[in-house]
């Protein structure tokens, strides 16, 4: 009994882990792709057809590109930094439920890595080691502009998460729960308005941004920086640890994509699931029924999931990036206050057991933003206050 | 010897844990204190951070282990990492170390090991009556009952002294009006 358990639980990790990584492989083509649509490119489309291949020439080139360690780096930590930063990527996908459970006789298997009741903590603790990689990589390569690219980096990082965390209180209020099952179960019981992004609109913008911040996407992305810093972090990285660092960011991506699913949106919550799974117990029996009805709400669970990482994507070839200071000003003195008004308000809310008091900060917003443009003179340019 | 023997073939699984985790604690706790480079001293912590939290999983205390990698592991370790990248302490830290320093430092050493063996040997070690023991006190929703019943005004009064940590660091670090931009 246990050892089939045990056996279980590996097989589904396994799961987790390849999916993760073939998600994340093509994610870079279609990044590609995408920015290719939204330039009017055509994109990759010669290796294979339409270029599907194109991720496997790329990993080939990256592995037999000369793996060069600087002469002065500090050999062991050079090569740490980019395992630390693969490791903790990969470490987080472990918690999120992927789908209900699958039934076969009178086993009942969650798809899911591990089922524990800080699953939104375990989540916080893998994100705020994150750092590390960077850190270690751009200390250990003895190399001043990748020491600054690693100092800003961290310093970003863990500014945002402070934003990210405070943000999350609110709907861990509305739950009662760190647990991500529990959060998307309560989402499904109280059907297609309960789910969190209509519950906690505040909630979910701030963490939406803190997410681009963390993974350092675009308009976040300054890490990355050829004007000041060559390459940032990873400038004297080559050949499959520099793939590495670059892999652990589009790992990070479906991983955060995850988690704004299931926290905000459901999970693989989608409306009339309830009465999806009754027909389908009906139609072809309590365990067949049951498992086509995980099966359809694990779809629906990843569709959502590339729905954000094409978000993502979309974010980062329109919008333009955020000068360093204006990065800080806007985590520490706009998205933290924000973020602690709303889980005042989300409790005030609680209180009188009003589920959407936080639209009154939305409605405040929209107000004050219509009022400063019809206040503002036309034609002239604001100054820049730093 | 011989009944270290016998309790290494009685424990179950959960003892292995503990013993292969014990190991590595004190094993990376060593690290710590002899690494001759910082950052390897640091990352050592780190490690040994990493190694008491799952000794908190082993009690059956996951928010603490989660809350104690969130916070010393990924806040308080990346600071002190931040501090010693940049002052850049590779080679002439040795020369530092006068002899008056490190026969001080010996002395300091000695009387807290002594103070420590007489502790461990005078104090009872507490006990647990099984029959009374839940295993889910360690739990977050056991542990957020007791934080907001039992110790409602010391958990308050301890958030107050962080509010005024946080106020007065705040205070340190403004920048003033005729202070240099760096």
């Amino acid at each position: 009994m246990d050892l089939t358990i045990l056996l279980t639980k590996a097989i589904i990790i396994l799961v987790i882990f390849g999916i993760t990584l073939l998600i994340a492989t093509y994610s870079t083509y279609a990044e590609r792709k995408v920015a290719a649509f939204l330039q009017d490119r055509l994109g990759p489309n010669r290796a294979g057809p339409f270029g599907l291949l194109q991720p496997i020439a790329d990993a080939g080139k990256m592995f037999f590109k000369e793996d060069f360690i600087p002469a002065q780096a500090n050999k062991w930590l050079f090569i740490l930094g980019p395992c630390l930063a693969m490791l903790t990527a990969l470490m987080a996908s472990a918690v999120i439920p992927f789908g209900d459970s699958i039934r076969f006789g009178q086993y009942e298997i969650p798809v899911q890595g591990i089922e524990i009741n800080i699953g939104m903590l375990y989540i916080f603790g893998v994100v705020s080691l994150g750092v590390y990689g960077v850190m270690v990589g751009g200390w250990a390569s003895n190399n001043k502009f990748s020491l600054l690219g690693a100092i800003r980096a961290a310093s970003q990082n863990i500014s945002y998460e402070v934003a990210l965390g405070m943000s999350i209180i609110a709907v861990l209020m509305m739950t009662g729960s760190l647990s991500l099952r529990a959060i998307v179960e309560q989402q499904a019981t109280t059907g297609f308005f309960g789910w969190n992004v209509f519950t906690q609109p505040v909630g979910f913008i701030i963490f939406l941004v803190c997410a681009f911040a963390e993974c350092n996407r675009t308009p976040f992305d300054l890490p990355e920086c050829e004007t000041e810093l060559i390459g940032g972090y990873h400038t004297e990285y080559s050949s499959m640890k520099l793939g590495f660092y670059l892999f652990a960011e589009y790992i990070n991506m479906f991983v955060s994509s995850a988690v704004i699913s299931s926290l905000y949106f459901g999970g693989y919550h989608f409306p009339f699931a309830a009465q999806a799974h009754d027909a389908l117990v009906n139609a072809l029996g309590a365990n067949t029924g049951h498992n086509v009805a995980t099966a359809l709400g694990t779809v629906v669970f990843f569709s959502k999931i590339f729905f954000f990482i094409f978000f993502f994507m979309w974010v980062r070839w329109t919008v333009p990036r955020f000068r360093y200071d204006q990065l800080m000003n806007l985590g520490w003195k706009s998205l933290i206050p924000l973020a602690m008004l709303n889980v005042v308000i989300t409790g005030a809310g609680l209180l009188f057991n009003f589920n959407y008091a936080t639209w009154i900060v939305v409605i405040v917003a929209v107000l004050m933003i219509v009022v400063s443009s019809a206040r503002a003179p036309k034609g002239a340019v604001a100054v820049q206050r730093t | 010897m011989n009944e270290l023997l016998t309790h290494f073939k009685q424990i179950s699984a959960t003892g292995y844990l503990f013993w292969g985790l014990a190991l590595i604690t004190v094993l990376s706790a060593i690290v710590v204190v002899t690494a001759r480079n910082p950052i390897h001293s640091v990352l050592a912590l780190i490690g040994t951070f990493f190694c008491l939290s799952g000794h908190y999983v082993l009690l059956n205390a996951q928010f603490l282990a989660a809350v104690n990698i969130i916070v010393y592991a990924g806040a308080i370790m990346v600071l002190f990492l931040f501090t010693i990248m940049f002052l850049n302490m590779r080679k002439d830290d040795e020369e530092a170390k006068t002899t008056t320093a490190k026969i001080a430092a010996v002395i300091v050493g000695g009387t807290l090991l002594v103070l420590m063996l007489g502790i461990f040997k005078a104090a009872q070690v507490g006990t647990y009556n099984p029959t009374t023991f839940d295993n889910k006190t360690g739990l977050v929703e056991n542990l957020g009952m007791q934080l907001y019943g039992e110790y409602l005004l010391p958990f308050e009064l301890a958030s107050i002294l962080f509010l005024v940590a946080m106020v007065g660091a705040v205070m340190l670090g403004k920048r003033e009006a005729g202070d240099r931009h760096f």
